[in-house]
């Protein structure tokens, strides 16, 4: 999927996140959190394999964590996702 | 025994933090809302949270109810697909009128579960009736589907429909009568309104034992602080108990001896007093556990 605007999703509420994403040649993720140290390396686990499910290879990505569960990161980043590609079209196999 | 159904919270499908903690106030079944809780600029969102929100394992044990938009919006097939594929065990249709509401809802979701290769009829529906015409049709709503599990009425929408506004429960009473009479004839479940104030725990209680009084399984709450008091409520009394466990241990002491009649302290116990106190047992053993 080809990034090609930028979108926003999440919140910066307790248990949330917030993803923003703009076009950009490569993919370059940058994720700050407030439980970097303990769950860092969890987190960008699971936004790699969710980008990885959904066929991103381009776009700048910044996640802001403040806690979120897996669950919660999956569905921030590929709504995220689905909005900078300007579809709603979802391969529910994929997910 | 039959799972208790007293209580179905409702958790905004949005709000990440209250998917993610929901489950530690143990309410009988939990609802995520796809619909009215949630802004029109956040449907992508709320569906794919659900949707995960889902499988998280924390809801083990926790029935799940999905209450989708509409299937003549532009988002109730898509919230369906993620309701099914994310294994919710009900799907709650608002706004259903008319037994065609179900039957269209049921190929839908006939087809998602071929789909996703979910086991056939493993999707339970719940209808809300939400207007006279649903309330009008609620035996062939509730009779519409083998998949039908329960129907709820929906008060707000309701009273709007019949053009008067929510006051002591006289202007619910008809709706109320005729949804839990279509439910007891379909063999199903059904849930009672919201009660919205929620610093009103008075007012609370006297509408969840009128509710209880007229039969219905449970009600749908908006905050996780009146499970305790709905749950308290729906708890028997010990007096209740204690002749319930004499009529039960009658019943067993029958069927042990092989005979056809029940009795106790000399009389006869006919078996819907046997099946009513079964009830009273189950809805005190939460009650006793908690305590």
């Amino acid at each position: 999927m080809k990034i090609k605007k930028e979108a926003i999703c999440g919140t910066l509420e307790s248990n949330d996140l917030l993803v923003k994403v703009v076009p950009f040649g490569g993919l370059q993720v940058s994720i700050y959190s407030e439980v970097m140290r303990q769950f860092g390396a969890r987190i960008r686990e699971v936004v790699d394999e969710t980008l990885k499910q959904m066929n991103v290879s381009q776009g700048k990505f910044v996640i802001e964590d403040k806690g979120a569960l897996d669950c919660a990161i999956r569905a921030r980043v590929q709504t995220a996702v689905l909005r900078g590609c300007d579809s709603e079209e979802l391969d529910w196999k994929g997910l | 025994m039959k799972k208790l159904r007293r209580s179905m919270l409702f958790i905004p499908g949005s709000n990440a933090a209250m998917l993610s903690t929901a489950f530690v106030y143990r309410p009988d079944s939990i609802m995520f809302d796809l619909e009215d809780a949630v802004a029109l600029r956040e449907k992508d969102s709320a569906r794919l949270l659900v949707f995960h929100t889902l499988r998280l394992t924390a809801y083990h044990g926790i029935e799940t109810v999905v209450r989708i938009n509409p299937l003549d919006t532009p988002y109730g097939l898509m919230d369906l697909d993620a309701a099914v594929r994310g294994g919710a065990e009900i799907v709650r249709l608002p706004k259903t009128d008319c037994a065609e509401d179900i039957h269209r809802l049921e190929r839908e979701v006939d087809r998602i579960e071929r789909e996703c290769g979910r086991e056939h009829g493993s999707t339970r529906l719940m209808a809300a009736i939400e207007s006279a015409s649903g309330v009008v049709n609620a035996v062939a709503i509730a009779t519409a589907s083998p998949r039908m599990d329960s129907i709820a009425l929906a008060g707000f929408d309701y009273v709007v429909d019949m053009q008067t506004q929510r006051g002591d429960g006289m202007e619910l009473f008809y709706a109320r009568c005729a949804i839990l009479h279509a439910a007891r004839a379909a063999k199903i479940d059904a849930f009672d309104v919201v009660f919205s104030d929620v610093n009103d725990d008075e007012g609370f209680l006297k509408e969840a034992n009128f509710a209880k009084r007229l039969g219905f399984n449970g009600k749908s709450l908006i905050n996780p602080r009146q499970i305790e008091l709905l749950h308290q409520a729906y708890a028997p009394t010990e007096q209740e108990v204690l002749k319930a466990q004499r009529i039960v241990h009658a019943a067993e002491e029958a069927e042990s001896q092989g005979l056809g009649v029940v009795s106790l302290n000399g009389k006869m116990v006919d078996a819907p007093v046997v099946l009513n106190a079964q009830r009273i047992l189950a809805l005190a053993k939460p009650a006793f556990v908690q305590a």
